[in-house]
Order: C-alpha cells, then sequence, then structure tokens
C-alpha cells in the first residue's frame, strides 16, 4: 500500500510517497535520493544508517517511514553549517577517524547524538554511577560508539576525535 | 631499479583529498549515482546445496504489480562463455552450492522485488552435499598451484630426518575457521545497457578486473564495458568479479534501457562473494640444543568448491620465513558443495603465520628461549627459498624496536603467574610479513590544463585506503609539482587501465605508472608545458625482482586479559612496528597498518562463520551471528615503522601496506593469552568458553 507522507531533512521539507513497507532508510536512499545514511545492514546491526530523529540517533534501518510522518532528520551532511564542517566532522577529519568512509556518517551522527546524551547524563554500561552525571573517559567513548560497526577498523582514530571534541 | 623519486610530499600527512565528501555522505558509491527510471533486482537463491533445478513456477510473482521481469535459468539470456561456474549466473540448472542464484525479480521497488522473489516456487532434484572439511577425508587432492601461482609444495634437505634427530621438536595442528570478509558497504551494482554498450557503477577493487571480465561473459570488446567506481566502501578482497554483477547485467539485458539496481543483503554476500577458506594445519619444528632450527615443515589442509577452485596459499610464507636447512610445505584441498573462497586480507599470510607465529612461540618455551630472541636467533641471511639475497629485511629491526617501546625486557617468561584483579594477564609477540607484490596492466596519462595544473588518470580505486591522496602525492613529486597542482581522476575504466586493489599491491604498480607517465612528461615537455600537452605511460619491468626477494615485515606485541572465573577475553594493548619500504602518507599509512591490527584482533577474538552440515550453509550470516570487533574491543591500539630505503621494489621505494597488519596478529595474542594462562589454543577464533578449565 502507498501512503503520502511529509518529512523534513536536514532543513528541507519533502512530501512522498511510499509503500507501507519501506523503512526510513530506503525512504531517504531511494526516494528522496539522500544517500548520507548507508545501508549496511538492514538490520539494525552496523550503525552505518544512523540519522539524528528528531534530535536522537536512531538506525533508519529499523524504523519503517509511514511511522515517522512529519519527523525531522539530520544526516552528517546536514551537520554542516554551509561550507563549515561540524566539529565532529572535523575531528574526524583530523584524526583520520575512516579509511573507505561507508560507516562515517552514521558514526559522526552518533557520535553527535552521544554527546548529547552524556550531556543530559544517561548513564551506559560502563558508567560507575546510575545518575550524578558521567565522565566521559575513552572506556565509555568505546562503549557508547560500539553500536557503530568499522569493519576498516577506524575505532582507535574515532576515538581520539570524539575525545577532541568532548574536551 | 633506478631513479627513485626525491620524496617531498610523499612522506607528509596530507588529509585525505576525499575526506570532506566522507565525513558529509556526500562521496557517491556504487548504488548512490542518480540514474533515471531505475529498477530493483531481488534474487532467489537455492536452498539445496547440491542437484539440479527442475521447475521454477514465476507464475505468482509475474502477476503481483510492479514486477517486470522474473528471470529463471530457462529465460535468461545466454552469455557466451560459461567456463567459470561460479560466473555462468542462470545458464544451467544445477545447483553447486546452497545460496546460488537461481532465479531474479526485477520490479519497480526494492520492496515488491523482494516481495515477489518469496513467491518465485523452485522445485529441486536434491542430491546428497558434502560441506565437511576434515584432516581425515580420502579425496583430498594436490591442486596444481596455489593462488595465484606458487608451486603447491616445495621440500628442501631432509626434514623427516631433520625432524626426527632434532634436540628439541614440536609437532602441533593449528586451525583458522571459515571467515567472511564483510566490507561494511554491501556488494551492489547499478547496470545499464545502452545498445549494446554496458556501464556498471560498480562497488569493486578491479573496475578492469570486471569490465574484462564482463565483456568476456558477453562476448564484447572491453571498450563496450564502462565500470564507474569512485568511491568503494571496503572490499578486503572480495569486492572481484562475482555472480552479482554478472547477474546485475544479465538481468539490465531484459529491462534494456531501464538501469537495474542490486545490492547484495548482508545475509546474502555470506554465501556469494567468497571467503577465507578453514584451514588445519600441521607444523613440526625441529632444533638444536642453542635454539637454532634444522627442520621446518608446513602441511596445510584447506577446502575449496567444487565448481571452481581457489587454492589459498598458506604455508608460503613458511618458505622464506626463517633460516632451516630442512624444510617442506604442502598444501591438500577437499573440493566441496560450499561456495567458492577467494581473497581475505593476507590470504596465504593471514592463516598461514597465525599457525607459523603460534609454533615459534612455542619452540621458544620448549627452547628455554625468549621469544623475541629466538626469532632473532633463525633470522635467514638470504631468503631461504630462492637463495636470493632479500632487497631489504628489517625483521630484527622492528623485533627490537617493538621489544623496546613495549617494555618486553621487563617480562617475566613464565606462564601464568600474573593475576590482577580476577585477570590473568599476559603479552606475546609474533611476526609479520607480506611480499612486495606488482601486478602488470597499469597505464597512467598525465595532461597538462589550464592554470599551471595537471591532470593525472588512471583507472585506480580507493576502497578506503587512500589512494585518492597518496596517487596524489607520487604524482606531485614525480612531476615536481605541488599536491594542489595535481588533478588525480581515478575510478574509472574510461581512463587509462589499473590493476586490481589487491595484494598490497596498488600503490606499486599504480604508483610506477604515474611515475613513468610524470618522466615521460617533462622528457617531452620540460619544465614548461603548453597547455593540452600530454603524455601517457606504463609500469616499467623491474629486472630488479630477479635478483632480490622483495618483502615487508613487522613485529606485533599483545598485551592480554583473561579473567579466570569466565575466560573472557580482552586485548588492551597491541603495537605493531613495521618495515614496509617508504611511507608515502604517515596518516593514512597509520590508518591502513591499526585497521588491519583490529580486523586481526578481530580475527583472533571473535571470527568465525559456522557451517551447518545439514544445509550446507552458513548459519551465523549477519551481523549478529557473525561477530566483528566493536569500537569496545579495541584498547590501546598503535602502529610505527622504521625508516627503510629500498631502492629495488619501485621508483617510490614502498613495499605495499594494506595486508601486513593482520599478518601475525592473532598468534600475537594468542601467544600473549597462553603467557596469561598458561592454556594454548590451536583453534581459533580465542572465545571464552576455550580458556575455562
Ligand atoms: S543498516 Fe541500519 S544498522 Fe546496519
Ligand atoms: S571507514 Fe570503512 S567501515 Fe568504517
Amino acid at each position: 500500500m502507498d501512503v503520502e507522507m511529509t518529512l523534513r531533512v536536514d532543513g528541507a521539507r519533502y512530501r512522498l510517497v511510499v509503500d507501507t513497507r519501506t523503512t526510513l532508510l530506503d525512504a531517504l536512499r531511494e526516494r528522496l535520493g539522500i544517500t548520507s545514511p548507508k545501508k549496511g545492514c538492514d538490520h539494525g546491526q552496523c550503525g552505518a544508517c544512523t540519522v539524528l530523529l528528531d534530535g536522537r540517533r536512531a538506525t533508519t534501518c529499523l524504523a519503517l517511514a509511514v511511522a515517522h510522518d512529519d519527523a525531522e532528520i539530520i544526516t552528517a551532511n546536514g551537520l554542516a553549517a554551509g561550507e563549515e564542517l561540524h566539529p565532529v566532522a572535523r575531528a574526524f577529519l583530523d584524526h583520520d577517524g575512516f579509511q573507505c568512509g561507508y560507516c562515517t556518517p552514521g558514526q559522526i551522527c552518533s557520535a553527535v547524538g552521544m554527546l548529547d546524551e552524556v550531556e543530559a547524563g544517561w548513564p551506559s554500561h560502563v558508567s560507575e554511577e546510575l545518575a550524578g552525571g558521567v565522565e566521559l573517559d575513552d572506556e565509555e567513548i568505546r562503549e557508547r560508539m560500539s553500536g557503530n560497526l568499522c569493519r576498516c577498523g577506524a575505532y582507535a582514530n574515532i576515538v581520539a576525535a570524539i575525545r577532541e571534541v568532548a574536551r | 631499479m633506478t631513479g627513485l623519486l626525491e620524496p617531498r610530499a610523499i612522506g607528509t600527512s596530507l588529509e585525505r583529498l576525499d575526506g570532506r565528501a566522507k565525513v558529509t555522505g556526500t562521496a557517491p558509491y556504487a548504488f548512490e549515482h542518480p540514474v533515471d527510471n531505475g529498477v530493483y533486482l531481488h534474487p532467489v537463491q537455492s536452498s539445496i546445496a547440491r542437484g539440479r533445478i527442475t521447475a521454477v513456477d514465476a507464475t505468482e510473482a509475474e502477476a503481483l504489480d510492479g514486477v517486470i521481469a522474473v528471470l529463471t535459468p530457462a529465460n535468461a539470456p545466454r552469455l557466451v562463455s560459461g567456463d567459470d561456474r561460479e560466473l555462468a549466473v542462470l545458464q544451467s540448472d544445477e545447483v553447486g552450492f546452497r545460496g546460488q542464484f537461481v532465479a531474479a525479480v526485477v520490479a519497480e521497488s526494492s520492496e515488491i522485488a523482494r516481495q515477489a522473489a518469496d513467491m518465485v516456487g523452485v522445485t529441486y532434484d536434491r542430491q546428497p552435499h558434502d560441506t565437511e572439511l576434515r584432516a581425515d577425508r580420502d579425496d583430498l587432492y594436490a591442486p596444481g598451484v596455489v593462488n595465484p601461482d606458487y608451486p603447491t609444495d616445495t621440500s628442501d634437505g631432509d626434514p623427516d630426518g631433520a625432524f626426527a634427530s632434532a634436540a628439541v621438536t614440536i609437532d602441533e595442528t593449528y586451525t583458522t575457521p571459515m571467515e567472511h570478509n564483510n566490507p561494511m558497504e554491501p556488494h551492489a551494482t547499478v547496470a545499464l545497457w545502452a545498445g549494446d554498450a554496458l556501464t556498471l557503477y560498480d562497488s569493486t577493487q578491479g573496475p578492469n578486473l570486471v569490465r574484462d571480465g564482463i565483456a568476456g561473459l558477453f562476448g564484447l570488446p572491453a571498450d563496450r564495458v564502462r565500470v564507474i567506481a569512485p568511491h568503494v566502501g571496503g572490499g578486503f578482497g572480495s569486492k572481484t568479479l562475482h555472480a552479482n554483477v554478472v547477474l546485475a547485467a544479465v538481468a539490465a539485458r531484459v529491462v534494456a534501457g531501464r538501469p537495474v539496481k542490486f545490492a547484495l543483503t548482508r545475509q546474502q554476500m555470506f554465501s556469494l562473494v567468497g571467503y577465507r577458506t578453514p584451514t588445519i594445519q600441521r607444523i613440526r619444528l625441529g632444533a638444536d640444543s642453542d635454539g637454532r632450527l634444522t627442520a621446518i615443515t608446513h602441511d596445510v589442509i584447506e577446502q575449496t568448491s567444487r565448481i571452481k577452485e581457489f587454492a589459498e596459499q598458506t604455508a608460503v610464507p613458511t618458505r622464506s620465513m626463517y633460516a632451516a636447512p630442512n624444510r617442506r610445505t604442502t598444501h591438500r584441498l577437499a573440493a566441496l558443495d560450499v561456495p567458492v573462497p577467494t581473497w581475505m586480507r593476507g590470504p596465504g599470510e593471514c592463516p598461514g603465520m597465525y599457525a607459523l607465529e603460534s609454533a615459534m612461540d612455542e619452540m621458544a618455551l620448549a627452547c628455554g628461549l625468549d621469544p623475541v630472541e629466538f626469532r632473532i636467533r633463525n633470522e635467514p641471511d638470504v631468503d631461504p627459498e630462492s637463495g636470493l639475497p632479500f632487497s631489504s629485511r628489517n625483521l630484527v629491526a622492528c623485533l627490537r624496536e617493538g621489544a623496546r617501546r613495549f617494555g618486553w625486557e621487563r617480562r617475566d617468561p613464565i606462564p601464568a603467574a600474573r593475576r590482577e584483579d580476577g585477570w590473568l594477564v599476559g603479552t606475546g609477540v609474533a611476526a609479520s610479513t607480506f611480499p612486495v607484490i606488482r601486478i602488470p596492466g597499469s597505464a597512467a596519462t598525465i595532461r597538462r590544463v589550464h592554470d599551471g595544473r595537471y591532470r593525472v588518470e588512471i583507472a585506480a580505486v580507493d576502497i578506503g585506503t587512500g589512494t585518492w591522496t597518496a596517487l596524489t602525492q607520487i604524482a606531485a613529486d614525480a612531476l615536481d609539482v605541488p599536491v594542489d597542482a595535481v588533478d588525480l581522476q581515478i575510478g574509472d575504466t574510461a581512463l587509462p587501465p589499473a590493476s586490481v586493489a589487491g595484494g598490497s599491491s596498488g600503490i606499486t604498480s599504480w604508483g610506477s605508472a604515474v611515475v613513468d607517465a610524470a618522466r615521460e612528461f617533462r622528457e617531452k615537455y620540460g619544465p614548461d608545458p603548453e597547455d593540452g600537452d600530454e603524455a601517457g605511460g606504463a609500469m616499467p619491468d623491474n629486472p630488479d625482482t630477479e635478483r632480490f626477494a622483495m618483502h615487508a615485515y613487522g613485529a606485533q606485541f599483545a598485551e592480554v586479559r583473561v579473567h579466570a572465573d569466565t575466560g573472557e577475553i580482552r586485548v588492551p594493548r597491541l603495537l605493531g612496528v613495521f618495515a614496509a619500504g617508504r611511507i608515502i602518507n604517515p596518516r593514512t599509512a597509520r590508518s591502513q597498518f591499526v585497521g588491519a591490527m583490529t580486523m586481526g584482533l578481530s580475527m583472533a577474538l571473535h571470527e568465525d562463520s559456522v557451517m551447518d552440515p545439514r544445509f550446507g550453509q552458513v548459519a551465523n550470516h549477519d551481523f549478529a551471528g557473525y561477530h566483528i570487533a566493536t569500537n569496545a574491543d579495541i584498547g590501546s591500539i598503535d602502529a610505527i615503522w622504521i625508516e627503510e630505503d629500498d631502492p629495488h621494489v619501485n621508483a617510490m621505494g614502498s613495499k605495499g601496506i594494506g595486508e601486513i597488519g593482520i599478518v601475525g596478529t592473532a598468534a600475537a595474542i594468542a601467544n600473549a593469552a597462553h603467557h596469561a594462562t598458561g592454556i594454548r589454543i590451536r583453534d581459533l577464533p580465542l572465545t571464552a568458553d576455550k580458556y575455562i578449565r
């Protein structure tokens, strides 16, 4: 069944028609031609499709587009302010936090969302305390970024990039 | 080799030139090239591992709204060449492995294509299959050569006699499981026919390899096929020419004029684009009472597919690694009803050196020697295999520098002697090696364009290796201009041809072609050319390859913690020291080394494709079941290198660095785990259950 819906992506508004089975990721990539979020597994197992969905990091392959009518989506491309890269993207460049680049937009969106979660004091599996704030050490970064796989093995540089931004 | 380039841009950490496009996600990968009126393909895969298709019922699928075509072996366009049974897609009713393409749906949307593919009914005449690799099979055979063209077996001296009379011996068998490359970007192709010309936007390591292969299958001159691949999301050996590309091209024939989009799912990748064969490796080492090796034998058993042979060269690194007068290596294969194995990062070296370097650790202990010292003691003066001198060999320097930086001298050699907070702690070392490979067939063109700029063209690819950046640096130095005066064009067979991005051979092969073109250009036009001046070059022959053995070397040091109660294993520290000739770009080179070591850690701890012999398929065929290292698996991990001037390898003085980083990592970790626990695990991966005793 086809459904008409609205998405707001990187500041622009789109009307589009989707199959009710269409994932949010396919709606972006195949209907709107917005290919910054990548498809690595289509099963919520790799994080390549991560965007900021209504302000929080989310894997778009696990979301049905119709369930997100009028949602606000920011992709890695939308994080930049014109020519100026987002500080996290800049840090990824400075620290060579990628190689093939396929996991990278997802890593960057995930890092941006993760830093907000830390700011809000959300604990992780490795946090010592459940309340009272988080100190974002390397162990916390690694744990919180482990939903984003990188087969090129850029993890060490990704941690360095995020560490620098968080400082 | 004469005329080593004067490094100016070479050796600097230029930021990736494709970096901005990658961090924003705007660099177009294969599936992302905008096309008009595209259609989607979804394949039907065989549910048996061996037999014949007796009927394909497409009635229901064809009736579905939005379905354009259902391809079957009965109606698919014929290919002119069917010799390669992996690539003879939908050309016969034979099934050679589970997961093989047996039909495909082309539809207006991916959702419809997938739904319709489920509706296609396939019936089979099923035959008994056999997918189990065992050392005691009676049908093991010796292949003609091992990948790509090494002798299958070698023997020098009297290895059995020397082993029998050796003062110290070990005789152990090591196994590595089936492993899948799993680049993050699934294999994807967009195929479009216009008349008898085919354009492929393909996720590939070898645009020319795909072009030539596809042209051959369709009986076309190569220039009728164009392959475009400006950005590729990893490959690690799996992105050559496989059945998925052929299927896209075949299907596009049926809907000529409309581009067919075909991306494999992660699950499909486990049966269609190759994998590393499982290996069973028996190693015997004999030494005299001083710890000098007298005998080395390395006998390998591995698998291939019944429909096409791939023989991994697992014992080949053992042929030239250590000095011993008596040596033997052998390879035996079982041809099974399984998908075709292929290259996976460091084919041969990676699994082979896991076994050899584990055995070297065991032997050092047996000889009562420090493992670093034991390796140095068995360093050969010349290549034991060929008798040739090494163009450069700095394994000893890597071992010594690594030992110094890692704090090796403080190491207590006794296993299972350190415990901190319930964790058993140990350290281990292993050596790395990889040959300097050059693949013929690369050419480059250089043209002076406006504003004093130079356009450099070659159909090379960047699969994450940093080609955009490194090749620009090489071109700049070869032309003696700043890097920002170079406009590099790669990733398109409309450009001069390039060899495959494999065997860590890219920079050697493409860089040599670019340097040759630049020298040609300067010879012709001097330092002040006119706009439009153009010259071409190709990778020159290198007579030094006949006079020297050429390899890169490295040493990897690991700290491992194994939890005394749960067996959980962690790697808090990993250091690699490499000697790989001149480093073109330290920033991207470090990423290559560290990335490969990360993949080696992944191999050591996690990777294991579990073949279910009842069905003949990999049971854990996604990232939930096939674990690769995540960020939380990595502790402190670093790579450094020692200066190495090798005037013999090529004009850049570089040896190739894409694979050596994964060679030896698993052994260093396994050796450290033994040092921590006293438990020697000889079967990868090193999972927690194996350390609970
Ligand atoms: S594509 Fe969405 S998590 Fe992998
Ligand atoms: S950069 Fe290639 S998968 Fe992360």
